[in-house]
């Protein structure tokens, strides 16, 4: 079940999934320089599906919760850092 | 003119895929493709990319049944799209999902449940010769390469893999990581299906969660067809899985290790085939036996100083291989690496050429070369480094440039502006000097 996570809980815990995002995917760039609203695929950051796999590895090991694609929006979820930390915050088990 | 079954192996009521709502017969799945096949407008090919394995096959069957040849490009990027609707004029675009397809009109895949699967009576055969489908490559001069498909290829390909896997004896429930358009996963899930006897999971499954729930929907015999990538993510991902029965690899060497944890998690024997979107499927091997392969039926190799060919069997023509190959006097063979300017990463082939050409041709880059480090990540993703000299752009208009004609997966990471590419007096760029130009700018950790 999904609950929404209040906006401090997502913007607080933006900084650590930035930085997990940086260092999971060896980017060039420091976590704050991520825009939190900014599209990942394509335009923004510029993910493939690979690094989609890569950070759902990372995720899964620290914050104890497997990601789906049939029970959830994929798109939405990796539409910007801000919804990938909302879904994070209303998933994680640890 | 002489035709082959569209399925064999199966009677009309033998369950041909599983979808989510149960299974699906070979009845219903040839009610449901002719059904297509009427409701598809005019023109010779069909650009299908249906991301669901079913709604793939479905298409694909439609346009069999409509005359329609398949087109399965390396890339659906826009310059890609345009280029095979200029080779291509009429191409339809099926899709079932939002899919850019720029200027190629578009049929969004249809609800089809209102068929009559009773009206079929019988297996339609489709003549031997027809070339069905045009699977592509990236050539060097910046151009697709069309290789062109018959159907009794096709046909003699999935019966040779059936019969090199032990699939004719034991066929299989297939749940494929990998993309159905790819010449991997045509050739090993849905092509298994129509012509080795096994059945196919609909989706496409692509978190390790996503896997796991695939493999346990459907009954076993299990098969999971998937790509080192895959594999090395699921089996990190340490859920619980399934029994399987087979695990079949392609698109990038498998190592020993990961075989090893692999067949000793999922208790089932890994095996990876070797082939090209040029030959088809030439070689299967069980890793963990070694690192000779052994040839699918029918197929035979020659060689000609270092390049290496291949034909006989179903194989179109007499085929040159992108690797150096080193033939045993018992027919089974051992590669000893690419030719040096072809590169793969995650199952998508291209080489430096192709992809040099793509980058100089933008607009304001003076110079450019793409570069692949050597590989330290086994099992994992190496990424391109690219280094352009480029005054009058910025980072940002140049990756935006790149996207419009690449793959994103090749999108250099890191894009390394320089002032001068270390040219020798030839013009040449010795791998070595790009080499020290990469490790010079590479981070210190």
């Amino acid at each position: 079940m999904t609950t929404t996570p209040p906006p401090e809980t997502v913007a607080a815990l933006l900084p650590e999934i930035a930085e997990l995002i940086v260092s999971a995917l060896n980017l060039e760039m420091t976590p704050a320089e991520i825009d939190a609203d900014a599209p990942l695929f394509g335009e923004g950051l510029g993910l493939d599906s690979i690094d989609v796999l890569e950070i759902s590895l990372v995720v899964s090991k620290r914050y104890g919760f497997q990601l789906r694609s049939d029970n959830e929006d994929n798109v939405r979820i990796f539409s910007s850092l801000r919804a990938l930390t909302a879904h994070i915050a209303s998933q994680r088990s640890q | 003119m002489s035709l082959r079954p569209l399925i064999s192996r199966h009677g009309l009521d033998d369950t041909l895929a599983w979808r989510a709502d149960g299974p699906v017969s070979v009845r219903r799945f040839l009610a449901e493709s002719s059904a297509l096949a009427r409701q598809l407008p005019a023109g010779d090919c069909l650009l299908n990319v249906c991301t669901d394995r079913y709604r793939f096959a479905v298409g694909f069957v439609a346009g069999l049944l409509a005359g329609k040849t398949s087109l399965q490009p390396a890339s659906q990027s826009a310059e890609t799209l345009a280029q095979i609707e200029a080779a291509h004029p009429g191409t339809v675009c099926l899709r079932d999902a939002p899919f850019a397809a720029g200027t190629l009109p578009c049929v969004d895949f249809p609800d089809l449940s209102a068929v009559t699967p009773e009206e079929i009576r019988e297996i339609p055969g489709i003549a031997a010769e027809r070339v069905v489908a045009i699977l592509f490559t990236s050539g060097s001069t910046g151009l697709p390469q069309a290789h062109r498909k018959t159907w009794g290829k096709l046909v003699d390909n999935a019966e040779a893999g059936a019969r090199a896997l032990g699939l004719v004896e034991t066929p299989m429930n297939i749940v494929g990581t990998v993309p159905a358009q790819h010449s991997f996963g045509f050739e090993s899930t849905f092509l298994l299906a129509l012509h080795g006897g096994c059945r196919f999971w609909a989706g496409k499954p692509f978190y390790p969660q996503d896997i796991a729930a695939a493999l346990a929907v459907v009954p076993p015999p299990r098969l999971l067809v998937t790509t080192p990538f895959h594999l090395s993510t699921l089996l990190a991902a340490d859920i619980p899985l399934p029994p399987l029965d087979l695990l079949l690899s392609a698109t990038a060497p498998l190592s020993a290790d990961l075989a090893g944890r692999a067949e000793a998690r999922c208790g089932a024997p890994v095996r990876e085939i070797y082939g090209s979107t040029e030959s088809g499927q030439l070689a299967s091997r069980r890793t963990l036996a070694g690192p000779r392969w052994q040839l699918l039926p029918g197929v035979r190799l020659s060689s000609d100083g270092d390049q290496t060919c291949a034909e006989g069997g179903h194989v179109e023509g007499r085929v040159p291989l992108g690797d150096r190959i080193d033939c045993h006097d018992d027919g089974s063979f051992s590669l000893l690496g690419r030719h040096s300017d072809l590169i793969n990463i995650a199952g998508k082939r291209t080489s430096l050429a192709w992809l040099d050409h793509q980058i100089t041709s933008i607009a304001g880059v003076v110079d450019a070369a793409f570069f692949l480090p050597d590989d330290d990540s086994i099992d994992g993703v190496t990424r391109l480094t690219a280094f352009v000299v480029a005054p009058s752009l910025d980072r940002a208009q140049l990756l935006q440039a790149l996207r419009q004609r690449i793959d994103p997966v090749f999108l250099p990471r890191p894009l390394s502006f320089v002032d001068s590419l270390p040219r020798n007096s030839t013009g040449k760029l010795p791998r070595q000097a790009l080499l020290a130009l990469h490790e010079a700018r590479k981070p210190h950790d």
